[in-house]
């Protein structure tokens, strides 16, 4: 951060940079007391929730946003579709971050975070859907390094190798692909071992369709959202490639968001018809299931398509604000709120706020490495020496 | 391009065996794991059952945990419903005020040691074994700490040790393995005073269960609580109320917990190995596409370039015929005007030396 002060010549007391620094501090604070006092000090787990926000917010809601990366790579180097390639880029930088985010969060989860190669290199236990998870996770992030590293090669001037991982693009996304399908739809079949804890309405054999589809609407809400929040915050750093065509990403992915709600709303009926759970919708977890599926499925998907027709892009923006909302309201109905419903109320868990003190120091960790990256990388414009086109 | 694509299929192939390989599935199949034979389990009677925390005592004891702020002997503590804590694998609840029966109702809650259990299926590191003596142990040494056998468990067994900074481990009942392996009886079996527990063969003990419910029909609820829940578990119950009234979940089912997840997990080779192949079509279908606008673009450009080339041949053609038409004309005109003009003026000449030879021979008839 110092140096960009410096050659800007600007103060550091922005308001950025204090409310960052405040939450680092915070953050690192709670990290020395998670990691010497053990995960009882720092967090309200108990025997009968096992899992906190950790994993509801910063694994589950964390990995879903950050699906930008394989749906735009596939958009773009699989169905042709180059107008966006503009947005490639800030989406894989987008997804990398996300997933080191979770990987990072992980650590602070586990109990014991010094063995979680374990799983493969001491004794694989192949019949849990967490190690797909945890495969599939580890892959993918070293995928993402990779098809972010050529932005980071432009900027060392490292043409040699840069050109090479060029050449792997094609390879890399059909990879990205098979991974995120995997693991974005692992992480709903996580919670099919368990169809007497998580509520009827929202667990279903099909969970880990639901966990993939809306993983996409994720991906493609977070490229718009993302790129809204870029444009006003480093515009300067786009090109005017990346000014051209930021709008026609809005329309084109708010318009195949539209498609896939549509899609998703359908499936998730089919499910709820084959789990003959209409009779629970007059109950009041049906009640938070419908606002649900009306407000952050049905709505945004009406307001996508309206957007679309009338190239209104300031309503695609909030809709994408509002559908992204919809994803962590999905991933914690699943991982905290509709699960161990049955549990008399004392039982039930609610964050500590070094907890949630965490899950906020470790976004803005994340928004503080983008803004380090965007700002001196080719990641919203093309490096003047390479043809982006490739 | 090609060799690394063939490699990389290779590899997610490896890669979906891999997955595929280390599992018995059996989603597909119509076999039904029925338990290993001549395994062990416990039955616990709740009509026998006094609740005096003997169980609880010995399960301390012989497990070395730490002592309890409020000794065994305190029944004060059961006056709310208790669960199982990385301090305590078992305890014994009361159930009081339950309709039509005799007094108070206990239930004694420890791990039910499942045919198929939902903590082995989901470790990701297999500290879990259900060993075929019947106890489902765990393996401390390689726990990550997930979790996860906790979000499985359908029994809310296991525990954790939250506040060990760092070597938490996951605790549960091991059926006192220990000391199983060495011929002795788990140490709540052993010191239960009014045999309300009976350690032996689950085949065994399923004869002996039903055979008190044939002798005394009004002492029992027909049914043997773990003989088919969740596919069977190896500790079994007898009560004289109804299960639910005495905090045991009715709605668990008689499927294994592994068999939730096996279809998501038989779907992960096809993906692998399919995936490649769609996503490399619609690639390759794309480029394709891609090619022939290419070339139609070419084509279009070619052929319009021809036509105007063409055109502009006619019409340079057309113009040098015109011209050339223009200029026979002219040439002609010209020609014929200047043999006109010959024509005219040799007239003329005629003419004059007609009229002079007329004069002539006039003047010489004239002379």
């Amino acid at each position: 951060m110092s140096d960009e002060a410096a050659t800007t010549g600007k103060s550091l007391l922005t308001p950025f940079n204090v409310i960052a620094g405040i939450i680092v501090i915070m953050g690192l604070f709670i990290t020395v007391m998670r990691f010497t006092r053990g995960l009882g000090a720092v967090t309200n787990l108990s025997d009968y929730n096992p899992w906190g926000i950790w994993i509801g917010f910063d694994l589950l809601v964390g990995v879903a946003l950050a699906a930008g990366g394989f749906v735009t790579s596939a958009a773009v180097y699989i169905f042709g579709m180059k107008k966006y390639h503009s947005a490639v880029r800030p989406a894989i930088l987008t997804g990398f971050l996300g997933y080191a985010m979770v990987v990072v969060a992980l650590n602070y989860d586990v109990g014991r975070p010094w063995r979680l190669p374990f799983p493969f290199i001491v004794q694989q236990g192949t019949t849990s859907l967490l190690f797909e998870v945890a495969a599939c996770v580890a892959l993918y992030l070293t995928v993402l390094f990779v098809e972010f590293s050529p932005a980071a090669l432009e900027w060392l001037g490292l043409k040699r190798a840069r050109n090479i991982i060029i050449r792997l693009t094609l390879l890399l996304t059909i990879f990205g692909v098979v991974l995120s399908t995997l693991h974005q739809s692992s992480l709903g079949a996580l919670f099919l071992i368990a169809p007497s804890k998580l509520h009827p309405l929202w667990y279903s054999p099909y969970l880990p369709v639901y966990f993939f589809v809306s993983s996409i609407i994720a991906g493609l809400s977070m490229v718009i959202f993302e790129s809204t929040l870029s444009h006003r915050y480093f515009k300067d750093k786009m090109d005017a490639a990346h000014l051209a065509e930021k709008d026609e990403v809005a329309l084109g992915f708010g318009k195949a968001a539209a498609l896939v709600l549509a899609g998703y709303f359908i499936v998730k009926l089919i499910g709820v018809s084959q789990g003959n759970g209409w009779h629970l919708l007059a109950t009041s977890y049906g009640a938070w299931f419908l606002l649900e599926m009306l407000g952050f499925v049905a709505l945004p998907c009406f307001l996508y398509a309206v957007g679309v027709r009338e190239k209104n892009l300031k309503l695609i923006k909030w809709t994408a604000a509002w559908t992204v909302l919809g994803i962590i309201v999905n991933r914690l109905n699943v991982g905290l709120i509709a699960f161990n419903w049955q549990l008399p109320s004392a039982e039930r868990y609610f964050p500590h706020w070094m907890e949630i003190g965490i899950s906020v120091f470790l976004v803005t960790v994340g928004l503080i490495a983008f803004r380090f990256i965007v700002t001196r990388m080719p990641i919203m414009y093309a490096h003047k020496d390479y043809d982006e086109t490739t | 391009m090609s060799i690394s694509r063939r490699k990389f299929l290779g590899w997610l192939g490896a890669a979906g065996m891999g997955t595929a390989l280390g599992k018995k599935a059996t989603a597909a199949t119509n076999k039904h794991f029925k338990g290993y034979a001549n395994s062990n389990g416990v039955l616990y009677d709740n009509t026998r059952c006094i609740g005096c925390r003997k169980c609880e005592l010995a399960c301390n004891k012989v497990n070395e945990l730490p002592s309890p702020q409020q000794s065994f002997s305190d029944m004060e503590v059961m006056n709310v419903p208790r669960r199982t804590t990385a301090k305590a694998y078992t305890v014994v609840n009361r159930y009081d005020g339950i309709p039509g029966a005799k007094g108070p109702q206990y239930r004694k809650i420890q791990c039910n040691h499942c045919l198929e259990p939902a903590c082995a299926s989901v470790c990701f590191v297999r500290a879990f074994t259900k060993t075929p003596k019947g106890a489902v142990v765990y393996d401390p040494s390689v726990c990550v700490g997930c979790r996860y056998c906790m979000v499985a468990c359908p029994f809310n067994i296991p525990a954790y040790e939250y506040d060990n900074a760092f070597s938490p481990r996951v605790m549960k009942c091991t059926m006192c393995y220990p000391r199983i392996v060495k011929g002795l009886l788990p140490g709540c079996v052993e010191i239960c005073p009014t045999g309300a527990l009976t350690y032996g063969s689950r085949r065994d003990l399923l004869k002996i269960a039903r055979e008190r419910i044939r002798r005394f029909p009004g002492r029992y609820v027909d049914h043997i609580y773990g003989e088919t829940e969740m596919g069977g578990t190896s500790w079994l119950y007898l009560s004289a109320v109804a299960f639910n009234k005495i905090g045991m979940r009715e709605d668990l089912g008689v499927t294994p917990a592994p068999q939730f997840t096996a279809g998501a997990l038989s779907a992960v080779p096809i993906v692998v190995g399919l995936w490649p192949v769609l996503l490399g079509g619609i690639y390759a279908i794309n480029k394709r596409r891609e090619k022939i606008a290419q070339q139609e673009k070419t084509q279009a450009v070619d052929s319009a370039l021809e036509k105007a080339r063409a055109e502009a041949a006619g019409q340079l053609s057309a113009a040098k015929q015109k011209a050339e038409a223009e200029k026979t004309v002219a040439i002609e005109k010209a020609v014929s005007k200047a043999l006109e003009e010959e024509a005219e003026k040799s007239a003329a000449g005629t003419a004059d030396t007609r009229a002079e030879d007329a004069a002539k021979k006039s003047s010489e008839e004239e002379s």
